[in-house]
């Protein structure tokens, strides 16, 4: 294990500056999510049009890993159908859970510099919150989601 | 003919290498490195003679207690009684009918919240709490509340981490029932002035429970001195076994509360039409009893009272200082309770990184503490924090390990901040 797998340059530099890290008035769906073990809380909204995730944003507080996670997320699912954006959950949620997940980690571009925090169990949860979140908001769930 | 020397004022220092050398967990690495351990408010370690009493405890003598007349049930039954007079002696209760072995603080409080005030509240009566209180001490109020109808009040705190006392005098009312309030903050660390508490409550006719979890570890308490009505803690921070504490309670209340769980040992005869219940303290320990728990729990308690609470309070003190001088000299460190009076705890925040990423790097760098809401998340909303960094220090530690958590949190500014 080492901390330079968790801390990539690109978590970093998404933990300081995070981008979509703003509130969407015109948001079709918006869903929140809570993490009581380290009280990271997120919200995250959606807006779609055809199908297709036009504009994607988050606010909340958090540690680095699900402030960067989010960030991450929103920059690679906008643009992207609900139906790929789900996909994109799907390997992210491998990666992020599986010791021997059959993941193109180089295919995922950015989302790759989150392929460290498998090793940190502790940690997971703060990176897959905002999954979680997208998946609920996509689904219109209105129940806050939960890491617990 | 030598003379013997007269006795010192102050007894020596604690020899801190030497305890260390009793810590069997002491002696490991942490990813590579000497552990360092610094949560000791969660739960603190054990030495080899309270490992020894529990594994020796099932390697000669187990045997169920107050049961057979077979010897072994009979040693068990002394160990497990002994253990008891060994608590009482340690928070000098009257009697050991006063001394209910639990599993843990928040069983102690659950009990008291079911067996002593459910009974007796009315819609409209009030418990008092404090801002400061763990999450053990606020949810079994909450739930009394619900079940009867009565309401809690919240004694407000102050932003050095102390409780306001003209606050919690305007509070007392002929409706409150009960004051439950922390002897010590486990998030921040403040000694709360419970005598204070305890003489205006019970001035007004308002009985006092305290939660003394983070207290007893540290600080000698003496229950007939603090003249309280019910201490409750745990053994897992004072050196002894997870899974056993102990309830004191005025025995005079104690006697008047009826059972709070039925089954075996809590009796006296059994029928279908009427059951006679057991005396003190064994009306209150329905089933087999944490045996073995309670017998490593009385190690830990020689074990401590041999060091001498005032020697450990004073080691401890010395850390506490130590690292309050070390972090606040780090820039973008904020303490977060400042009381003036402290065990030995240090709640903080580090500008720009996040209390978990804190402790993720601290952890590779071998330094164990405790990162979040502490179970007290009143306290973190007070001061709008989503959680801190806490470190919390035993007599076990050194300052040799504070410097490490300061060179610990170099790495994590240089890496995050």
């Amino acid at each position: 294990m080492d901390l330079n797998d968790l801390y990539r340059d690109v978590i970093v530099d998404h933990n300081r500056n995070p981008r979509n890290f703003r509130a969407m008035p015109d948001a079709d769906c918006h869903a929140e999510g809570f993490n009581p073990l380290c009280g990271d809380r997120l919200t995250l909204y959606v807006r779609l049009e055809g199908g297709v995730i036009r504009d994607v944003s988050f606010q909340g507080t958090g540690c680095a890993i699900s402030v960067a996670s989010a960030s991450l997320l929103t920059e690679s699912v906008k643009g992207r159908s609900v139906a790929e954006a789900e996909h994109l959950f799907a390997t992210m949620h491998a990666m992020l859970t599986q010791e021997d997940a059959d993941v193109d980690v180089a295919g995922l571009g950015k989302l790759g510099a989150l392929s460290g925090v498998r090793q940190f169990p502790a940690r997971v949860k703060c990176a897959s919150l905002c999954w979680h979140t997208l998946d609920a908001a996509l689904h219109r769930q209105t129940e806050p989601v939960r890491t617990e | 003919m030598s003379v013997a020397a007269p006795a010192a004022l102050s007894p020596p220092p604690l020899d801190v290498e030497a305890i260390r050398s009793e810590f069997p967990v002491l002696a490991r690495k942490v990813h590579g490195k000497p552990l360092c351990y610094l949560d000791n408010a969660a739960s603190s370690q054990r030495p080899q003679r309270v490992i020894d009493a529990v594994s020796g405890y099932y390697e000669t003598t187990h045997a169920n207690v107050h049961r057979g007349v077979h010897a072994l049930s009979q040693a068990a039954t002394d160990l497990f009684e002994g253990a008891r007079e060994k608590v009482r002696r340690f928070v000098n209760a009257r009697s050991t009918r006063e001394v209910v072995f639990v599993r843990g603080t928040t069983e102690a409080i659950n009990l008291v919240a079911q067996s002593y005030a459910r009974p007796r509240l009315q819609p409209g009566d009030e418990i008092l709490v404090s801002w400061l209180e763990h999450h053990a001490n606020i949810v079994p109020w909450q739930m009394v509340c619900e079940q009867t109808g009565a309401r809690l009040r919240v004694i407000p705190m102050t932003r050095s981490g102390e409780l306001d006392f003209d606050a919690f005098r305007s509070l007392l009312s002929e409706r409150t029932r009960l004051l439950a309030l922390t002897h010590v903050s486990n998030a921040l660390g403040t000694v709360v002035p419970v005598r204070q508490f305890i003489a205006e409550a019970r001035g007004r006719g308002v009985p006092v429970l305290l939660d003394g979890a983070q207290a007893v570890p540290h600080l000698p308490v003496d229950v007939q001195e603090l003249d309280c009505d019910f201490y409750c803690f745990s053994g897992h921070k004072m050196c002894g076994p997870t899974g056993i504490g102990v309830l004191y309670g005025r025995e005079s209340l104690l006697a008047a509360m009826p059972p709070w769980q039925g089954g075996g040992d809590m009796i006296l005869a059994v029928t279908f039409e009427r059951t006679v219940y057991n005396d003190l303290p064994w009306k209150f320990e329905a089933g087999t009893p944490h045996i073995s728990g309670a017998i490593g729990l009385g190690a830990a308690i020689d074990y401590l009272a041999e060091l001498g609470l005032e020697r450990i309070s004073a080691a401890e003190q010395a850390l506490l200082e130590h690292a309050t001088a070390s972090l606040t000299a780090v820039d973008g460190v904020e303490i977060v309770g400042t009381a003036p009076e402290k065990a030995a705890v240090v709640s903080f925040t580090l500008r720009g990184v996040h209390p978990h990423d804190l402790g993720t790097i601290l952890d590779m760098e071998g330094v164990a503490i405790r990162t979040g809401h502490h179970c007290a998340m009143p306290v973190m909303d007070f001061y709008g924090l989503p959680a801190t960094a806490r470190a919390s220090f035993a007599f076990y530690n050194t300052a040799a390990e504070v410097d490490r958590l300061v060179a610990a949190l170099r790495v994590a500014k240089e890496m995050l901040g």
